[in-house]
């Protein structure tokens, strides 16, 4: 076993070495072509295309009653871009959605499939076709001619992408645009869509016809929690691909029994899941942590309220007694604790007494920011929206927190135009008073 | 206004702001609907009227506020409350017939379980007759044209026999004989006491249709008699654009992502 | 023994096709198809850990794996695509991939201690249905897989029958289901439990790939045939068993996988119902398109005969110059011919063609119409009085029926136009 790690890592057997470039290409190229396929909303069309392959598979098989790469691979891609046709034609044609469509054509093709697979292996040369491969995939059983072949479209098709780049984003992006600039949109989306037949064609013997879609589809969902830009986002999928085609590769070579598709799958899904937990932004982590922050950000803000609020009771003091803000705040005093602590940190407030704080001239600032931002919006409200006034002060209790500076300057403006006086909002002593 | 228990009040919403994806699409909507009214309901694009509608039946839900139907929370009054939605809001390829589709209004008073009985099949084709619609019961509905299934809609409604009625655009991209059976069926609603309020895009007919308008450009811009508010000056608020303050900071929310849970 | 074998796997077939098929055509009308899919192969994992965790065949561990699994598919692929804003079809793939690869692993990895391989979770072993006998107290008592899967489908029938208002109007009109009361989404997941049962009681004996198709391909074919839900719903039934009878007889005669032909058998069906059911079918369609054009080409034949007559009553039209002068193809034109001279509108006469009385009469009301168009457009639609009037009208003629000829007779013979009318008032302004 260990063995077997160390000759896969080390890439010093041939053999391993040309399956694992293979499988790595394969996995860039239905990253890269996912993307597109994605972005299109055409996801399960690729898994369609996949099923629908079957068929054509066996038909090569027939008909040559050769194992050789090259008829099976066309009698697959013929039988696939029949089954996209199936598709269209059957939508066209009548009222079956697209859905049922793709479901019909799948399951019936795949169904024919069976039926010639099943029926080959009754023929004397059929027993050893090894065509059941073609279902779940196995990578290992791969003759160097066959990731010959496959590397060679992989590269081929990454290297169309990268040529058409252009055209292709705006296709997706926005087709009609792209077609009164001239380009022949039909034809590039031909292209496309051929393309996407290439990579489930070469994917079939090391992934499988039942899980080709997955290689298409993951890697490229996985890569959009990432970034908002197709170029990194392609880039992201292709990686993600590649990783996944290794993966599934060298656990499957040490498991012989193991059929490399699932596991290529696997290792797709993987990188999707701790994607959407730990992508920034986007990512479920991400999320949380910002809820938590936006959280804290507004009880230190309700904090800095609350000080402005008694100060502008009481002209005469600058320090402010704790247990003011109990009441002020309806924050537990277990909660007002961690929050003193937190504005301390940030040097907003600071003790004045063991049970007294007083605003630091930057808490000061912040805190007059946000209770004006408060009383305009309540303004606002009250004058635009003409809100009853018992209405206001939750309102403006949730956007304050939001409310840019940008915004605020707005507001005023809006307001003195309706000839609002905002002059004297907030009313309290300056701090060095 | 706030007392919250006023019980002759067909629709009172209070303080109700909706949001879609934590965007706010409708800000502080406080108003309420007088009784036995024809209510149209006004606004550019994208100015939440159907919002308004589904936040009314509880289709989407509210980030505050609450809504009252005749002083009582909607779950408890729907039988009170009749849906007509945009036409479009159905595949209308569907295998059923323009009698089924009917029998759908008292699926609400049935209940779980039970099936609909002769009463109730002759409470449809009165209502499908109240549209002029008594000849197409047997139908099947994709064989209808466009003004054809708004009235299957609204007898539909009619079937649910309810006190108020929301409805989302009946008028629109109907041919003119399903225009003067919805006017008919309005005025008759009228007359029997009912509270309906009509979502609506045409605006040189409302004082022709309505009692009471509501304008509404992400927030209540008037409410009120037609002859009060139905005016210049309202109207170029209600469509002189939206207010950027209100986009941006339905923005800025929908950013930050914890405000308006 | 082989006619009951043949007996027994027939009916296995059936009754699967036929469970699948009722749930299916909600399915189908849910827009939900791929969904279906979805669950039917990402049950596997329920029922390879129900295998590892039992060690047996035991039917209630499977049931409530797949089960489990089932719901899980349906409840990750919303989080998917809800939350996560991904897109549904990606979701689908996304999730039913993951799983199912979960599943072939799992099973991969026990093979020889378990009697599932990866092949018969794709297709099955129907075949060995009728040899899996159940025996209590040393009484044969049928096939399992015949108990099972027919449990199943009385459970799905009454499942239907008792929820088929609350099934109709949630599928339907989601939105008024809503603010009717009713929990749309309870009976979604109601919906999905039951597929899943479906789909496990179906696995073993059909495998993954003819689920599938039994779930979407009957009911779809019986979209194609019916306007009328139970009728759907019935013809799915008889569709789905038509499929596993002929599809084992396709297996027999090709010696191949049962269920891979029963698939076959059913695309197959499908495809005959796309050419051939009435209202939707491609036979329909053409049909119905040729009786358009035969009625355009009568009118053509009859304006033509007429003209030529009004300006020289004594020549003669030969049937070649017709087909020659009109625009709408040879058939549609024959046909025309064929029609007129049965109903005794057009004349034949030492190989030339005349107008009857009715024909004339006939032609004239063509004229009538064609001239009452020409007017109304060069009015109402403010098109210039030349050819355009005259090709519009060309092209109007064929639909002006009684209704709207009285309408056009009343605008055209109106002192003035609606628009004028108009032009009129805002003049006086």
């Amino acid at each position: 076993m260990m063995d077997q790690i160390l000759r896969f890592i080390s890439v010093s057997d041939a053999n391993v070495r040309y399956v694992l470039i293979g499988s790595m290409l394969l996995g860039m190229a239905a990253g890269i072509i996912g993307t597109f396929a994605l972005l299109r909303k055409r996801s399960l069309l690729g898994d369609a295309l996949a099923h629908a392959a079957l068929p054509g598979v066996g038909l090569g098989f027939l008909l040559t009653l050769s194992k050789s790469i090259v008829p099976l691979f066309i009698g697959a891609s013929i039988a696939g871009i029949l089954g996209v046709l199936t598709i269209i034609g059957i939508t066209r044609t009548n009222r079956i959605k697209q859905d049922a469509a793709i479901g019909i054509t799948l399951s019936v093709y795949f169904g024919a499939g069976i039926v010639l697979l099943t029926y080959i292996q009754r023929l004397p040369s059929g027993n050893q076709s090894g065509l059941d491969k073609f279902l779940f995939g196995q990578a290992a059983s791969m003759l160097p001619s066959d990731i010959m072949m496959m590397s060679i479209v992989s590269l081929l098709v990454i290297l169309i992408v990268i040529a058409l780049f252009k055209e292709f984003r705006l296709l997706i992006f926005d087709q009609a645009f792209l077609a009164t600039l001239g380009y022949p949109v039909h034809i590039l989306d031909i292209l496309l869509m051929v393309l996407v037949v290439f990579v489930v064609m070469i994917g079939l013997q090391a992934v499988g016809v039942v899980l080709m879609a997955a290689l298409l589809i993951t890697p490229a969902a996985g890569a959009r929690f990432w970034t908002e830009n197709l170029r990194s986002m392609i880039i992201l999928a292709a990686v993600f691909g590649a990783f996944s085609g290794v993966v599934g590769t060298f656990l499957s070579s040490l498991a012989p029994r193991i059929p490399t598709g699932p596991v290529m799958v696997l290792a797709a899904t993987m990188f999707f899941v701790i994607s959407a937990v730990s992508a920034p932004r986007r990512g479920l982590a991400a999320k949380l942590l910002q809820l938590r922050h936006n959280r804290r950000k507004m009880q230190q803000e309700h904090f800095l309220r609350a000080a402005i609020e008694w100060l502008e009771l009481h002209h005469e003091s600058k320090a402010i007694p704790l247990k003011a803000f109990i009441g002020r705040t309806e924050m537990p005093i277990s909660k007002l604790k961690r929050v003193t602590a937190w504005l301390i940190d940030k040097r907003m407030i600071k003790f004045s007494s063991s049970n007294h704080i007083q605003l630091t001239q930057k808490g000061y600032d912040k805190a007059l920011q946000i209770v004006k931002s408060h009383r305009l919006w309540e303004y606002y409200l009250l004058y635009r929206m003409q809100l009853q006034e018992d209405h206001l002060h939750r309102d403006a209790d949730e956007i304050e927190h939001i409310l840019t500076p940008d915004l605020i300057d707005q507001i005023e403006k809006i307001l003195q135009n309706e000839g609002v006086d905002t002059s004297n909002v907030v009313s309290v002593h300056p701090l060095h008073q | 206004m706030n007392s919250g228990t006023n019980n002759n009040i067909p629709i009172e919403i209070h303080d109700m702001t909706v949001a879609y994806h934590k965007k706010p699409v409708l800000w502080d909507i406080d108003v309420t609907a007088p009784e036995g009214k024809l209510i149209g309901i006004i606004g550019p694009n994208g100015a939440g009227k159907s919002t308004l509608v589904k936040a009314v039946l509880d289709l989407i839900p509210k980030a505050s506020g609450w809504v009252k139907i005749y002083g009582q929370p909607y779950t408890d009054m729907r039988s009170l409350v009749g849906y007509v939605p945009q036409k479009e809001s159905v595949d209308w390829d569907f295998p059923v017939n323009v009698r089924d589709v009917v029998l759908m209004g008292l699926y609400g008073q049935l209940g779980w379980f039970k099936r609909p009985k002769k009463q109730h099949i002759k409470s449809a084709e009165d209502s499908l007759k109240q549209v002029d619609m008594e000849d197409y019961a047997d139908r099947q509905i994709s064989q209808l044209s466009g003004g054809q299934q708004q009235r299957v809609f609204l007898a539909r409604a009619l079937a649910q026999d309810a006190q108020i009625y929301l409805m989302d655009e009946p008028f629109a991209g109907v041919d003119a004989a399903t225009e003067n059976a919805i006017i008919k069926l309005l005025s008759n609603l009228r007359e029997k006491g009912k509270t309906v309020l009509v979502v609506h895009h045409d605006l040189s007919t409302i004082p022709k249709y309505f009692d009471w308008l509501m304008m509404l450009n992400m927030r209540i811009i008037a409410a009120g008699p037609v002859k009060e508010v139905f005016t210049t000056e309202n109207l170029r608020r209600t469509y002189g654009g939206k207010l950027t303050v209100l986009t941006e900071a339905a923005d800025k929310i929908s950013q930050a992502g914890s405000v308006h849970k | 023994m082989e006619l009951s074998a043949a007996f027994w796997i027939i009916l296995t077939g059936s009754l699967v096709a036929a469970s699948c098929g009722i749930l299916g055509s909600f399915l189908v009308l849910r827009k939900m198809s791929l969904i279906g899919d979805a669950i039917s192969h990402s049950v596997l994992p329920g029922i390879a850990i129900a295998f590892i965790i039992s060690a047996s065949r035991d039917v209630l561990p499977m049931i409530i794996g797949a089960s489990a699994f089932g719901l899980l598919t349906v409840f990750l692929i919303e989080i998917l695509n809800k939350k996560w804003r991904v897109q549904e079809d990606a979701s689908i793939g996304i999730i039913y991939t993951a799983l199912f690869a979960i599943g072939v692993i799992l099973i991969s990895m026990m093979a020889g201690h378990i009697d599932l391989d990866q092949e018969c979770v794709l297709y099955g072993e129907i075949a060995y249905t009728p040899w899996d006998i159940v025996i209590i107290n040393g009484a044969e008592w049928g096939p399992r897989p015949v108990w099972f899967i027919g449990t199943v489908f009385i459970i799905n029938i009454l499942f239907i029958r008792t929820f088929y208002k609350e099934m109709v109007i949630s599928s339907f009109d989601p939105a008024l289901a809503m603010s009717l009361g009713f929990n749309v989404s309870l009976l979604h997941y109601l919906f999905m439990g039951m597929v899943s049962l479906t789909t496990v009681a179906s696995f073993e004996s059909v495998g993954a790939i003819l689920v599938v198709a039994m779930l979407i391909v009957p009911g779809a074919t019986a979209y194609l045939w019916t306007n009328r839900l139970p009728v759907m719903l019935i013809l799915s039934v008889i569709f789905g068993i038509l499929s596993s009878v002929f599809g084992y007889l396709l297996a027999t005669y090709w010696e191949s996988s049962i269920a891979g032909a029963m698939t076959v058998a059913a695309g197959i069906l499908f495809l005959v119902s796309i050419l051939l059911a009435p209202q939707y079918g491609l036979l329909g369609k053409f049909y119905n398109h040729l009786k358009l054009s035969v009625s355009f080409a009568s009118d053509h034949l009859l304006l033509l005969l007429y003209r030529q007559l009004e300006r020289e009553p004594q020549t003669l039209v030969i049937p070649g110059a017709v087909y020659q002068s009109t625009s709408t193809g040879r058939l549609p034109t024959l046909l025309a011919l064929m029609k007129n001279r049965r109903d005794g509108r057009i004349s034949k006469r030492k190989k030339h063609l005349y107008l009857t009385d009715s024909g004339k009469e006939m032609a004239h009301q063509l004229i009538q119409r064609h001239r009452l168009w020409e007017r109304f457009a060069s009015r109402e639609l403010g098109l210039p009085d030349d050819e355009h009037v005259h090709e519009s009208a060309h092209r109007m003629e064929h639909f002006i029926d009684e209704n709207i000829t009285e309408e056009l007779y009343q605008v055209v013979n109106n002192e003035k136009s609606s628009k004028s009318k108009a032009k009129d008032k805002y003049e006086k302004k």
